[in-house]
């Protein structure tokens, strides 16, 4: 065992790939949060977005159109919970867990004939003079395009939401739907825009997982990504910018974990797995208990049900 | 305009029949999904719904099927949906189904070959005593620093799937099994064997343990304060609290019931049809029991019966997977399904809709 096997600038840029998936579904279920919705179904959506994205990247041969089926996968699937909760009026949480049973059951059946096939390779792009640069060039400049457009994301969602107006209205309509819609905001269609861009980004982030992190297609592959998702939505306190802090710590975990399996340090392996889920519990504890913010970013409407009276 | 106006009373009616509105809905939609897998439909849900119960050549051995993985079901779901009526989501029961059956297999099995009448006793309450470890994690966590307990009690089922593998690879290896992974049977160590009450059913313990709890969690829920407690935490958390009355209690008595159940399910599974702890040991039950609670409208008669059809869904999904090679994948997205129409019935339970002109 030699920890000093472990190369610092392959770890960070694994990191970096490792911890993509997260920052993108979470960020998802951020905005969806936002609007007032909890939609418990991250996992669901991510593996139907892993499954629908290697079906399509293997039948087309291109990762691309992988990554836009994923896309278009979670949301579709995002909007039959979109319907049972803001139509039918159904219990978000139950929904949700619906959601993630649904999906899980739909993926592994899609997924059967592809399991053990290779994904097509998607490139990485260099960027010039700063990919040069020694060690840093390696970790940060030199990965594929979801990685640098899940961090254009990251800063768009922050954008969008403390300095648009459109973005305003959606903290509004998450804070307290009954002013908002008293103010003539249409809750309804506002948080069905939310949901459907939710389940977008956890399909993507389903996509990216099959289709480079792994890359290949297993049943039940996500593994808990989704549910690790939501807590990093929490544990962000509902601000985008820590939320990607957050996920690469994560992240750090997950590759350290792993790289500390492959050099065979003298720890059970099944022991290691569990540090994920162990972190993910520990950072919730942290987060709840430290007065720092809590659950002060928490929307006012988060999870409840809005029926039209007026 | 469609409008939704609350219903005062919930109408009993529509209570009932949602259920199976959503049982009929699942049977359609899923013979559609069936006829596009390439499967003739008629033959598939016949499979699932009625020869378990008709048929000649299975039902001898299917209907006892249905009662032994309705048992586990109905006990953990009966456990939930005390949590579910006062808004304390446990869904890691998966995890603590698993802990339940590693601590009462470990108790048992350290004694190994020792036969003695406390052996089994012991063991079951020291089961039920691993799953209510395992829940009072996300319980304490819960009333201490206000963590949310959906997410702890969750990633705890990771946790628990990890220490499974620990235990069937390492400390619980059957020493004899020649480097297999898996504890020894318990089935053959008479003092820990949870053995068939009925020759040749397989019918166990946990069976009439788990119709004896419906009694025990209807009393609790219509003839005692406790349900009524629970029921005014779900619906007012405010008015429960204006009431003099402590909400973390509750939340622990919730938890720590629900994984207690949960354990004890584990302990009569591994101990009775499983037979010994192994990798692939937990095959979904916790998760599924969350259906079971759905479906049966969180009252200890309806999860009964809730209990028997998901039990009847998995029995009939393993003859689809013998005869017609169905995958065992469908059968999951049949129950996802179901819990999704169950849910969005409920908008005629709780509403009258109205057609107004604008």
């Amino acid at each position: 065992m030699d920890l000093l096997e472990i190369n610092f600038a392959v770890l960070v840029a694994s990191l970096i790939v490792a911890s993509t998936p997260l920052v993108l579904a979470a960020l998802g279920e951020l905005v969806v949060e936002k609007s007032g919705v909890l939609n418990l179904g991250v996992e669901g959506m991510m593996i139907i977005g892993a499954v629908s994205g290697f079906i399509v990247g293997v039948e087309t041969g291109s990762a691309y159109i992988g990554m836009i089926a994923a896309a278009i996968a979670g949301a579709l699937l995002s909007l039959l919970f979109a319907f049972i909760v803001l139509i039918m009026q159904a219990n978000q949480v139950a929904s949700g867990l619906a959601l993630t049973i649904f999906g899980l059951g739909l993926a592994a059946l899609m997924g059967h004939p592809y399991t053990g096939i290779k994904s097509p390779q998607i490139q990485t792009i260099s960027i010039p003079f700063l990919s040069d640069l020694p060690i840093i060039g390696q970790m940060f400049f030199q990965h594929d395009l979801i990685v640098y457009l899940s961090l254009i994301a990251v800063f768009g969602v922050w954008y969008f939401l403390s300095r648009m107006r459109l973005g305003l209205v959606l903290r509004a309509v998450g804070e307290d739907h009954d002013v908002a819609h008293s103010l003539g905001y249409r809750v309804i269609s506002i948080r069905f825009l939310a949901i459907t861009f939710g389940g977008a980004m956890a399909g993507v982030g389903g996509g990216y997982l099959s289709l480079v992190r792994v890359p290949q297609w297993t049943e039940g592959m996500t593994a808990g990504a989704g549910w690790i998702a939501l807590a990093l939505v929490v544990f962000s306190g509902w601000r985008p910018g820590r939320l990607l802090i957050g996920a690469y710590i994560f992240g750090g975990i997950t590759i350290l974990q792993l790289n500390l399996q492959a050099i065979g340090v003298n720890i059970n392996i099944a022991i290691l797995s569990m540090a994920p889920y162990l972190a993910t519990i520990l950072a919730l504890v942290l987060i709840s208990s430290s007065g720092l913010h809590g659950t002060r970013g928490a929307p006012g409407c988060l999870g409840k049900s809005f029926v039209k009276t007026v | 305009m469609i409008q939704l106006i609350p219903r005062e009373n919930v109408s009993p009616v529509l209570s009932l029949l949602g259920p199976l509105f959503s049982i009929g809905f699942t049977m359609l939609i899923g013979g559609i999904l069936f006829y596009f897998l390439g499967v003739d439909p008629f033959a598939a849900i016949k499979m699932i719904f009625w020869d378990p119960l008709m048929s000649e050549t299975f039902s001898t051995y299917s209907i006892p099927q249905i009662f032994i993985k309705g048992a586990p079901l109905i006990l953990i779901a009966l456990g939930l949906s005390v949590g579910f009526k006062a808004n304390i989501w446990n869904i890691g029961a998966e995890g603590q189904y698993i802990m339940g059956a590693i601590f009462g297999a470990s108790f048992a099995l350290s004694l190994y070959p020792l036969e003695s009448a406390f052996i089994f006793p012991l063991m079951v309450f020291i089961g039920i005593a691993g799953g209510c470890l395992w829940s009072l994690i996300p319980a304490i966590l819960k009333i201490r620093f206000n963590v949310n307990e959906i997410l702890v009690s969750l990633m705890l089922v990771y946790v628990a799937e990890q220490i499974l593998a620990l235990a069937s690879l390492g400390f619980l290896r059957n020493p004899d099994g020649a480097g297999f992974p898996g504890s020894r049977n318990l089935s053959q160590y008479p003092s820990a064997s949870n053995s068939e009450l009925i020759l040749g059913t397989g019918i166990h313990l946990g069976v009439v343990l788990s119709l004896f709890m419906i009694v025990f969690f209807y009393i609790l829920f219509f003839r005692h304060s406790l349900g009524f407690k629970i029921k005014l935490l779900g619906s007012s958390p405010k008015a429960y609290s204006f009431s003099g009355q402590n909400p973390n209690k509750l939340i622990f008595i919730c938890l720590t019931l629900s994984g207690g159940l949960a354990g004890l399910a584990g302990i009569m599974e591994v101990a009775g049809p499983a037979g010994q702890i192994n990798i692939d040991f937990n095959v979904g039950y916790g998760f599924t029991a969350i259906i079971v609670a759905f479906l049966g409208r969180l009252n200890p008669i309806g999860i009964l019966f809730a209990g028997l059809v998901m039990a009847l869904t998995y029995v009939g999904g393993e003859l689809t997977q013998f005869m017609l090679n169905l995958p065992a994948a469908a059968i999951q997205l049949f129950q996802g399904m179901l819990l999704f129409f169950l849910l969005s019935f409920d908008l005629f339970v709780y509403y009258k809709i109205r057609l107004r002109g604008n």
